[in-house]
């Protein structure tokens, strides 16, 4: 059992960081504002844990303008998805142990 | 099972319902299907009748070029009106179990959804009104159907999953119905109404009735 939790990743302890990677997991790209309609969480909020798992390079952060409002598109990297699917891999032996 | 396990078990929970609710639109009533076959059936038996009236006033009547056109007119209103009436009651079922799930009903799934549903019943619609202007209108009912169901497959991949199998239903049907030309009404109403409740109330029991 122990050597599962060390397999757990504390990069994504938060519910609202799980949140952020379940959702760029099922979703090509996906922009700050429907990612917080989706978590129903504050802009702080996201932003904070969005900047922990951008600093992990788990996301890569985009911004463009349309037309004068700039919309910040966030998408999962390779290495994000491969750390994710590790997590939910421990997640699941853990139960079904 | 201790407090960490539960933790682990809700994580996992709170995964896959996020995964699922920002990849589909699960808020799809039932109730909308079954109300837009209610609608569709209704409109079957009117236009049965005005196309009924119309051969009848063809026995009386010279002016045919008149009759025809009242004819497709009304017809048109009928369509019309079982579009707009099916659309606002899915629209109200749709936003009532949203509300219930505590989900919004305009959002990027439900976006998805849409443009994917509408880009086949558009080329479908420019499809028959071309059929129309040909002459052809024995094919348009059948041709409806199979387009009707090619959008309801092409939009399923972002809402519930069931709505794939009423899709291949509908072009089933759509495809038996090129083949009988001049019972269109038949299968027309057997397609948009009859399937439509029929599925319409399995979806209802299935997702809505228990919560």
């Amino acid at each position: 059992m122990k050597s599962f939790i060390s397999q757990l990743n504390k990069s994504f302890e938060s519910r609202i960081r799980l949140g952020i990677m379940s959702v760029l997991m099922v979703n090509e790209s996906i922009d700050f504002l429907s990612l917080k309609a989706m978590l129903d969480a504050s802009d702080g909020n996201i932003a904070s844990h969005v900047a922990a798992l951008e600093k992990a390079e788990y996301l890569s952060v985009e911004k463009k303008f349309v037309g004068k409002k700039t919309s910040t598109i966030y998408r999962i990297t390779i290495l994000g998805r491969t750390a994710f699917n590790q997590h939910l891999n421990a997640l699941e032996q853990l139960l079904k142990r | 099972m201790d407090e960490k396990e539960k933790d682990y078990l809700q994580d996992l929970t709170e995964i896959r319902s996020m995964m699922e609710k920002s990849s589909r639109f699960i808020s799809l009533s039932g109730l909308a299907g079954v109300f837009a076959g209610i609608f569709a059936l209704a409109g079957s038996i009117s236009a049965y009748y005005i196309i009924k009236n119309f051969y009848i006033d063809i026995w009386f009547e010279n002016d045919i070029i008149q009759l025809s056109k009242d004819l497709v007119l009304h017809l048109f209103l009928v369509a019309i009106a079982v579009l707009l009436l099916s659309l606002f009651f899915g629209y109200y079922f749709t936003t009532k179990k949203a509300k219930k799930l505590g989900h919004k009903t305009w959002n990027k799934t439900s976006q998805l959804m849409l443009i994917n549903l509408a880009i086949p019943l558009f080329a479908g619609g420019i499809f028959c009104v071309s059929l129309f202007l040909h002459g052809q209108l024995g094919l348009i009912a059948p041709t409806s159907l199979i387009f009707y169901g090619l959008a309801l497959v092409n939009g399923s991949k972002f809402t519930l999953n069931d709505i794939k199998y009423l899709g291949y239903c509908e072009m089933i049907v759509g495809l038996i119905a090129t083949f009988f030309i001049g019972w269109g009404l038949w299968f027309w109403a057997f397609g948009f109404g009859i399937l439509h409740i029929v599925y319409g109330i399995s979806m209802y029991y299935k997702y809505e009735h228990k919560q």
